[in-house]
């Protein structure tokens, strides 16, 4: 765990983005000339996760999915409450196994890697797939 | 009329289920604080015969040997799951009320008249268990004590929709009559006791005893469950979240505490924890106590524990002075030469945030009262920072002896579920 020792705190030093400049009381003197034009930052949050309830972060693993732009080690933002269709990015569990592909239902259901060295996964008979949600993002750090 | 019982099914397990598809159908238990008991257990593994809160250390061997899988509680993630699935509840109806962590009273009176409740509760079912992976009964009634009873009805006859409506008085009675008393509401293991060798046995015998004579014979209480049981309506959904009247914060430790230097940043940690869920509630306390105690199951060892209560003079919610008052309040209860296996801060006396009550005479303990500077320290908190109080135990300290947790798969980056 990072311990950051601080020191006295005083509103000068505290990082700028927890301070809410312009929701301040005016003091006496000119009110700031911006204080009508202020929109609320933007957050990354809002923007990524529309369904916080049924929103989970996943971390994918390898190169399977590298034709989609997810690298290995890229934290997958996965939306259980979207329907997943035809070619949707998908996670799904099969043989017990949670696994990131392309859902392609014609013409033939399978789940298909984003990567020519990786072949598509058929799902045979007897065999369970569950679809647990869909994949609306994912975030690679550089 | 009619409330709804919302009730998570296996809950702990459940959530141990979610990213674990290799479970699948496979036992599933979860064990208390430094492991000692079984505090959940999965429908296969209530069907291995393994009950609830029995000693793990009774049926280790015959579980594991019928390949169960055995689970530490994560309550951090099972706190996210469950408010997850309240937070879906609330889009539901106007009224909840959050009554345990796995269990949720919902208002139906709100709904058209005509909805079909029973309809609407499957939706409700369907969509938990997609969004959020946990499966959860739904009983429907006239009332909470009644729901109850629904939820039971779900569970003895294996409804495999896991959504009961008991809407008239023909299915209220004969699930009435399936239910032991001891089952029902608010009856304790002693008034089962009394009730049976009044020879009430069943839930029906005690809907049908005149509730007058129950309050006379037994309680007001008593007599409000039998008369919800007869199909009246006394208790309101609650869903006034600022009811809230204490705050607790105590842990067992890991490992026995004998020397108050060491125990003085873990009282600190409380504290400030404490201060933290009382700026949350919007609130200030007046009086926090203190308490400290040894192991009771350490029998052959010294025993001690003791409370202590310090008073102020003006409400604050500022963690320097419950920390001022923590620090205040253990150092008299805290005696050298015992083993101290548990520890805690109590909050009481609760108002309002925003009212301020000036004292007549000058308070000698003048609280800091700094809002601003205890929000900085709460967004800052909130974020991957950690400030800490010189007080306080900055170790990553770990409160239990706990070996088989799972990982915090939804509040912690480096614990994220992994998929190929």
């Amino acid at each position: 765990m990072k311990v950051n020792y601080i020191g006295k705190i005083s509103e000068e030093n505290l990082p700028a983005i927890f301070v809410p400049y312009f929701l301040e009381s005016v003091h006496a003197g000119f009110p700031s000339p911006a204080s009508d034009y202020i929109e609320s930052p933007i957050d990354l949050n809002k923007h990524l996760i529309k369904n916080g309830a049924a929103t989970f972060l996943v971390r994918a693993q390898g190169q399977s999915m590298v034709g989609s732009g997810i690298t290995d080690q890229a934290v997958l933002i996965v939306d259980r409450s979207i329907k997943p269709s035809h070619n949707s990015i998908v996670v799904a569990t099969i043989d017990g196994e949670f696994v990131c592909k392309r859902l392609k239902l014609k013409p033939r259901m399978c789940l298909m890697p984003d990567n020519p060295e990786y072949p598509p996964i058929f799902i045979n008979h007897g065999q369970e797939l569950e679809i647990v949600g869909t994949v609306t993002a994912a975030i690679n750090k550089f | 009329m009619a409330f709804a019982l919302v009730d998570c099914e296996s809950f702990y397990a459940s959530c141990e289920r979610i990213f674990r598809p290799d479970l699948k159908n496979i036992p599933i238990v979860v064990l208390s604080n430094n492991d000692g008991c079984v505090i959940a257990r999965s429908t296969e593994a209530k069907k291995m015969g393994i009950g609830m809160g029995v000693p793990w250390f009774k049926v280790r061997e015959s579980f594991l040997k019928e390949n169960g899988q055995v689970f530490s509680s994560n309550f951090t993630f099972y706190g996210d799951m469950s408010a997850r699935v309240m937070n879906m509840l609330e889009g539901f109806v106007p009224r909840v009320e959050v009554y345990s962590i796995d269990e949720a009273f919902l208002d139906f009176d709100t709904l058209k008249q005509n909805y079909n409740l029973y309809d609407f509760s499957c939706h409700i079912r369907t969509l938990v268990r997609q969004w959020t992976g946990i499966p959860v009964r739904i009983g429907i009634a006239p009332n909470k004590t009644l729901t109850k009873i629904a939820i039971n009805e779900i569970k003895r006859r294996n409804i495999p929709a896991s959504v009961l409506h008991l809407s008239n008085k023909k299915e209220i009675q004969n699930a009435l009559a399936h239910t032991s008393v001891g089952k029902v509401w608010g009856v304790g293991r002693k008034l089962t006791e009394h009730l049976n060798k009044a020879g009430i046995n069943t839930a029906l015998d005690l809907a049908e005893i005149n509730p007058q004579g129950i309050r006379r014979k037994f309680s007001v209480v008593l007599e409000r469950t039998v008369r919800e049981l007869r199909g009246e309506r006394c208790l309101d959904i609650d869903d006034d979240i600022s009811s809230k009247k204490q705050i607790v914060v105590s842990r067992s430790f890991g490992q026995r505490i004998s020397n108050l230097k060491e125990l003085r940043p873990i009282v600190s940690n409380f504290a400030v924890r404490a201060a933290e869920k009382l700026r949350n509630e919007r609130q200030k306390c007046s009086q926090v106590s203190v308490f400290v105690r040894t192991s009771p199951f350490n029998r052959n060892k010294p025993q001690h524990s003791d409370l202590k209560t310090i008073e102020l003079f003006t409400p604050t919610n500022d963690t320097r002075d419950i920390l001022t008052a923590a620090k205040r309040g253990l150092l008299p209860i805290f005696k050298s030469g015992y083993d101290y296996a548990k520890a805690g801060i109590i909050l009481n006396k609760f108002s309002d945030e925003k009212t301020k009550q000036y004292s007549l005479f000058k308070d000698p303990n003048e609280p800091k009262q700094n809002m601003r500077l205890m929000k900085y320290l709460d967004q800052m908190n909130n974020y991957e920072t950690q400030i800490y109080y010189a007080s306080q135990n900055t170790k990553k300290w770990s409160p239990m002896k706990q070996n088989m947790t799972s990982p915090k798969y939804t509040t912690n980056w480096y614990e994220l579920p992994k998929v190929n």
